[in-house]
């Protein structure tokens, strides 16, 4: 029987859940004139849950009903991020939602209802709770990327993201119901991720267990976004509505992380010399793709959205690892990728207006010219993205080569090495646009005057700066989660 | 004699098909929602035979929380389906392709 204990450690996410609610019922009571509070209520229920999470982090990890719910220190870190950057988020999106007419309750429920996926995601504790943390935080996800109902691009993005979304759970699934299969003989079947650990040593069907395992990995591919599962990553990075790619970007990618952790360390632990080299192929795939391909795009989204694809590479360098030291990096990677991914969507979506959109390259051209301090932001951003030091991107690519070197697999971070410098070249050819073109003709580009976005952008974009130089306690709070 | 086996062989026949379908239909999206939900039904399939066959009633529990998930799914899809019909006036896989790169 659930207890008010197991309330208690659930607490943030059933506060989460009451708020959202709350939120949708004001949300059809209130005039439209009165709409943009809904902005500053929603930032202020993301702010109290982020409150609750610090001030409630019970001193050891904790397990609510019944071993489906862990609260520990990793979970308490990603969602405390995912949190942050939903707010960031929210702050950059009100212009841009204000001038298409989308700033409405939709939008701001459906991304609180896609942090509480991230949140029971980042926390399972049973192959149940992943799949319905997976499936909240999707399905919320494909609407928010048709918010905008009557343009062409985000319903073909839409279309594209929720087929290949279902595809992506339903294999995710039939590889739970092989694992599940392979449990019960020789013992007992169970969902519970803690139990799944060591079925290696007891199971009568290895073979099987092995089978579920691939199409686990083939699920956590597409969820992060890594090659060969990459194919939907430009197109909804594209076509979505530019504060819900910013979100795609960051939440996401941490819940993608929290996800494969979940699963691979606490679940399948036993096997991870099984599963190591699957992920070596899929980070060495990711980085050459993400890499090579960024090089030839002109569409700033799309270029954004080939490197992603290959900072998945990099995480999961950390990931292939598969111990403590590797598992810090890549979330230590995971976070970094989040706060500079929003940074540099969060320049674009300032620079956006009404019949602008900002996301051709040369839409960029002069930047410096028209508004040097964006020019300056941005210039952070993609010195983060590139790993130039003494930005926080390059630490954190220093500690996945660092911990793949440790784990004996050397090959791999000279792969990423290469890479990393192959993809110098697309973040360096923003910087020269931005610094070095002339505006073009009749070019309007101007900062938004929103004194709350510029204010957030710019702590943003330099606490990239500032963690790069002072990165020690969040590496000690990544490290203090996984026992180091 | 019906044993475990033979639902899981039906279950990757149903899954196999479900995929086949994804990757092989090049006409209209609703045959991709049909995939779709053929390919939750081969899991529920593997987790019902391996729950009666192993002795366990969660791999049950998990089967209704599919169901459930799936409903959901199916709603969002047709609605996403309904956007792009009133944006494009074709729901013509082959014709999705606006976005290129």
């Amino acid at each position: 029987m659930p207890t008010l204990n197991d309330i208690l450690i659930m607490l943030p996410e059933f506060y989460l859940v009451a708020a959202a609610c709350l939120l949708l019922l004001l949300d059809a009571f209130m005039k439209p004139e009165q709409r943009p509070v809904l902005h500053w209520l929603s930032i202020a229920v993301l702010l109290v849950a982020i409150y609750l999470l610090v001030m409630g982090q019970p001193p050891q990890a904790v397990t609510a009903f019944g071993g489906m719910f862990v609260r520990d220190v990793t979970a308490e870190i990603l969602k405390v991020f995912a949190l942050l950057t939903t707010v960031l988020v929210f702050v950059y999106a009100r212009p841009y939602l204000i001038d298409r007419k989308l700033l409405s309750g939709e939008f701001y429920t459906l991304m609180i209802f896609a942090v509480i996926g991230i949140m029971l995601l980042v926390s399972a504790g049973n192959l149940l709770t992943v799949y319905l943390g997976l499936e909240l935080l999707s399905l919320s996800s494909y609407a928010l990327v048709a918010l905008n109902r009557d343009a062409k691009l985000p319903s073909e993005a839409a279309i594209k993201y929720f087929v290949l979304g279902a595809l992506a759970s339903g294999m995710l699934l039939y590889g739970m119901s092989m694992v599940y299969g392979a449990s019960g003989m020789g013992g007992t079947p169970s969902l519970d991720l803690a139990q799944l650990h060591n079925v290696m040593s007891y199971t009568t069907a290895p073979k099987l267990l092995l089978f579920g395992l691939i199409f686990m990995i083939v699920g956590i591919g597409f969820k992060l976004g890594a090659a060969p599962f990459h194919m939907w990553i430009p197109d909804v990075y594209q076509g979505a509505p530019t504060p819900v790619t910013t979100f795609i970007a960051s939440g996401s990618k941490l819940a993608a992380f929290g996800m494969a952790f979940r699963l691979l360390d606490s679940g399948m632990g036993d096997l991870s010399h099984h599963w190591q080299l699957m992920l070596a192929v899929l980070a060495v795939l990711s980085l050459a793709i993400g890499n090579l391909v960024a090089i030839v795009q002109t569409n700033l989204k799309r270029m954004l959205a080939y490197s992603t694809i290959s900072h998945m590479g990099y995480l999961l360098l950390g990931l292939a690892a598969a111990g403590p030291e590797g598992y810090a990096a890549a979330m230590f990677y995971a976070i970094c990728y989040a706060l500079m991914g929003v940074a540099a969507f969060g320049v674009m979506l300032a620079l956006t207006r009404a019949g602008f959109e900002c996301e051709e390259i040369s839409d960029l051209k002069g930047l410096n010219q028209k508004s040097p301090w964006m020019a300056f932001l941005m210039l952070l951003a993609m010195f983060s993205l590139a790993g130039v030091p003494p930005l926080f991107g390059f630490w954190a690519k220093v500690l996945v080569l660092e911990a793949a070197i440790h784990a004996n697999m050397l090959w791999l971070a000279i792969v990423g090495i290469v890479f990393a410098i192959i993809g110098l070249y697309y973040y360096l050819h923003v910087i020269k646009v931005m610094y070095f073109d002339k505006p073009a003709e009749g070019s309007e580009l101007q900062a938004k005057p929103d004194a709350s976005l510029r204010v957030v952008l710019s702590l943003n974009a330099l606490s990239l700066l500032a963690l790069g130089l002072y990165w020690g306690p969040l590496l000690g709070w990544c490290r203090s989660a996984f026992g180091l | 004699m019906i044993t475990l086996s033979h639902y899981i062989v039906l279950g990757a026949v149903l899954f196999c098909i479900a995929v086949a379908g994804l990757f092989i239909n090049r006409k209209n999206v609703i045959v991709l929602l049909m995939s779709i939900e053929l390919m939750l039904l081969a899991v529920n399939m593997n987790f019902v035979a391996f729950s009666r066959f192993l002795g366990d009633v969660s791999g049950q529990v998990f089967v209704f929380f599919i169901l459930t998930v799936a409903a959901a799914e199916a709603a969002i899809g047709l609605a996403v389906l309904v956007l792009l019909f009133r944006n494009r006036s074709t729901i013509n896989i082959a014709d999705i392709d606006s976005m290129k790169g």
